[in-house]
């Protein structure tokens, strides 16, 4: 390593996790990362912004394009990634909009596949068809839906792998074909996978997504997104960032690379916990099912094994003979998991889906989505395993019903 | 619940916002009911919310009565001296951190405190060195830097018998491996710098008590003397501790196979690290530590002091800086850095010699930090 880490760098991940990215002389000498909080920069003379304009230095400018903070993370998330770029939102949600606003133009249209995070299928269908873009679904994994649904307007395949709350696994060689074959770019929310897991570029993706909240920030303290890709791909889309100002900020930037520095080890120990438990789940005779790429009964299992190392802390599982209020009551009793959204922290999280984010689907539109009455997802966190296992044998067990009065 | 449940949940209950990380609380000063009437929180010196929080944390970690956090570790081990008064004797373990030497020797002297220094190692030592006026006892759990590891259980014994304070610096062997609290120690001292933050990014301290009155004593020193953690280090720290036994974890096993890798290098005269059979402290580190002996690593180079300058300066991954604990490798030598402040003649009887390097093993992996190692040492001359 010399003034800074190689992203194609032969080193070990855990390596990268704390190095990559990072300058390897700081100023001032400093050990991490100093925090800059300005919100514009400043230019020696007038003939400096002129070379700088005319020859396009590496520098910073004004907050909006971007800050020294936020580099630094690009640089590392790229390197952990294996991609040549990564450009950072304020969430999730502003890097899919940031993407598709860029890529997409009236007339044209998407296909996703259709378990997927709510909010990007509504983004999709109320606001980019506002815009003139048509989206389409196709079942989840149904490649030979996903090619007869491309013609020649489609820009775009979408896909999780994972998905959420499924946890279906996407076969990406298959769906890298399709996009190349129909010459259509591939974008994969790669969040519930994380490149410790997968790498999705190195199957031929164009596009990772990723919300930065989850797993990669870590600690339930930051928001962030990132889309990662080729240079050339990304160059406009980083200049629409500049414009739509979706940028984040120096402040959770710092966040988010102190928690990179322990992402390999969360992730193994997210890993590790996600199988205990989902193993723990699909023995215990009041689960009905259990959703877990790591169990042999999940049906991507096999296509699981082959390309991930790990499958995360996220498990999905359904409560035997169970209403909703029944499937509350489980969630209420539980002492460790807090109730609410989100995942990938090392605090673990348990929520029902049908409560926290279908309450106001009609019930056939939810059973198309395969949300169920007596799902639970729980987010797994980085707990002492035994601990998170006894209490859910607690809560699964324990004879007082109890749940919500309405 | 285990140690690594209690790090994420303790001290991070609920608030009235429903967060799952509590607020970052920067107030400086809070509004009371009445006059003469107070609230929770007064002033910030005397306590806050955030920092609170991460106090419960640490006194539930360590097993004690309550913790209180520093602005650094000197802060706190200067709080916990402050228990000692004009005339006093402290006995102190010569194997020991630099600055808390300087601290004895060049700051405690100035109030009439007298300092004699032992070999730890052996408790009789210290029980030959009580006197009437003795009241406290200083030892590292593991020695900063000959990594001599103390039979905490007899000195304890010792201490009480002599009615004498018993204060262990377990910065190196941070509360997943050793709680010093239950071994009979009365005061716990962390440089919270180092394992506890973790990323090499907020300074503090911490002091645990067994006892509550002892808590309060040293309380009652803290807010009069205020040297205490700011907001924002306090909420930086109580992140890192919910990391910390993974980390810890790793570091120790990553430490572990440098160790036996260092001891085969030719270019290395000896090995300090207690998880090494060739420790002579070996079995007594296993005792009281089971299989984890954290992340510090000695060795004394073949050579001199020009060669273990070329190896510390030789290095690509480790970084050369004093401090340890954190998820960044680093290296430094010593005689000239982290134990500059002894005086030369006290480091040499103490045994620190000029070819002694110290590393404090990170999170890369370690097939990395070797073949860094590996390099530096090959480039270094010597033998």
């Amino acid at each position: 390593m010399t003034s800074s880490s190689n992203p194609n760098s032969q080193l070990g991940f855990g390596t990268q996790s704390v190095h990559a990215g990072e300058a390897r002389q700081k100023p001032n000498d400093a050990i991490t990362d100093s925090i800059c909080c300005s919100s514009t920069y400043t230019f020696e003379s007038t003939q400096s912004i002129l070379d700088y304009l005319r020859e396009n230095h590496d520098r910073e400018e004004y907050g909006r394009y971007g800050n020294p903070n936020e580099k630094v993370v690009e640089r590392k998330l790229a390197a952990l990634e294996g991609a040549q770029d990564a450009i950072i939102y304020s969430s999730g949600m502003a890097a899919i909009v940031g993407l598709l606003m860029c890529k997409l133009s009236a007339g044209d249209e998407i296909i996703f596949f259709d378990q997927c995070y709510h909010r990007s299928r509504e983004f999709c269908l109320k606001h980019l068809s506002r815009f003139g873009v048509v989206t389409h679904q196709v079942k989840t994994g149904d490649m030979d839906a996903m090619q007869a649904a491309i013609n020649p307007k489609t820009k775009m395949i979408v896909s999780e792998s994972p998905t959420n709350p499924h946890l279906s696994v996407i076969d990406l060689e298959a769906f890298v074909a399709i996009g190349k074959r129909t010459g259509v770019e591939t974008l994969i929310d790669s969040t519930l996978a994380t490149p410790y897991n997968l790498k999705p570029i190195e199957w031929g993706v164009d596009y990772v997504w990723h919300s930065a909240t989850k797993y990669m920030g870590g600690h339930n303290d930051l928001l962030a997104g990132v889309i990662c890709g080729s240079k050339e791909k990304l160059e406009p889309v980083r200049k629409l960032r500049g414009i739509l100002g979706s940028i984040n900020s120096p402040h959770n930037m710092y966040l988010l690379e102190r928690g990179l520095k322990t992402f390999a080890l969360r992730m193994e120990r997210h890993n590790h916990n996600g199988q205990k438990i989902a193993e723990f789940l699909e023995n215990h005779p009041r689960v009905e099912k259990v959703f877990y790429p790591g169990l042999a009964s999940h049906p991507s299992h096999a296509i699981a094994k082959k390309t991930m190392k790990g499958y995360g802390g996220l498990v999905t599982f359904l409560i035997k003979d169970a209403d909703w209020k029944q499937t509350a009551a489980i969630i209420d009793r539980c002492k460790i998991p807090r109730i609410g959204p989100s995942l990938g922290g090392v605090e673990s999280l348990i929520e029902q889906p049908l409560v926290m984010s279908y309450f106001d689907y009609p019930p056939e539109q939810r059973a198309q989505f395969g949300i169920y009455d007596n799902m639970i997802r729980m987010a797994i966190g980085i707990e002492d395993t035994d601990d998170l296992i006894e209490d859910l044998r607690q809560a699964l067990e324990a004879t007082n019903e109890g749940g919500p009065s309405r | 619940m285990k140690f690594r449940t209690r790090a994420i949940h303790i001290g991070s209950e609920p608030d009235s916002t429903g967060a799952v990380v509590p607020p970052i609380y920067l107030s400086t000063t809070y509004v009371q009911p009445g006059p003469g009437d107070w609230g929770t929180f007064d002033y910030s010196r005397s306590g806050s919310p955030t920092r609170a929080r991460v106090e419960k944390t640490i006194a539930d970690l360590e097993g004690a009565a309550g913790s209180l956090a520093f602005a650094s570790g000197m802060a706190a081990t200067h709080c916990a001296v402050g228990l000692l008064q004009s005339g006093s004797h402290i006995v102190a373990g010569c194997d020991m951190y630099g600055g808390t030497y300087r601290l004895l020797h060049k700051i405690c002297n100035r109030n009439n405190i007298s300092v004699t220094l032992v070999h730890a190692d052996d408790a009789n030592h210290i029980a030959e060195a009580i006197r009437p006026e003795t009241k406290m006892v200083w030892v590292e759990s593991i020695g900063n830097p000959l990594m001599s590891v103390p039979d905490l259980e007899q000195i304890a014994a010792v201490t009480r018998k002599a009615g004498v304070l018993l204060a262990v610096d377990s910065t190196f062997v941070p509360p997943c491996i050793l709680r010093p609290l239950d071994l009979g120690a009365d005061i716990v001292m962390h440089s919270a710098t180092k394992y506890f933050g973790g990323h090499s990014d907020c300074l503090a301290g911490a002091l645990s008590a067994k006892t509550k009155e002892l808590h309060q004593q040293l309380y009652f020193i803290q807010n009069a003397t205020g040297s205490v953690i700011g907001g924002l280090e306090a909420f930086l720290l109580h992140r890192g501790i919910k990391t910390m036994e993974l980390r810890v974890r790793e570091q120790s096993k990553s430490a572990m196979q440098i160790a036996q890798w260092l001891e085969k290098h030719s270019k290395v005269q000896r090995v300090l690290y207690p998880g090494l059979p060739s420790h002579p402290h070996h079995q007594r580190a296993k005792r009281l530590m089971g299989d984890q002996f954290g992340g510090m690593v000695s060795f004394e180079v073949a050579g001199d002091i020009d060669d273990a300058k070329r190896v510390c300066k030789g290095t690509e991954l480790f970084g050369l800086a004093v401090s340890c604990g954190a998820v960044e490798s680093l290296i430094e030598q010593p005689a000239t850095m982290s134990h500059a402040s002894y005086d030369p003649a006290a480091r040499a009887k103490a045994g620190i010699n000029d070819t002694l390097v110290r590393i404090s093993v990170g999170l890369e992996d370690p097939e990395d930090l070797i073949s860094d190692l590996d390099q530096a040492l090959a480039n270094s001359g010597g033998a």
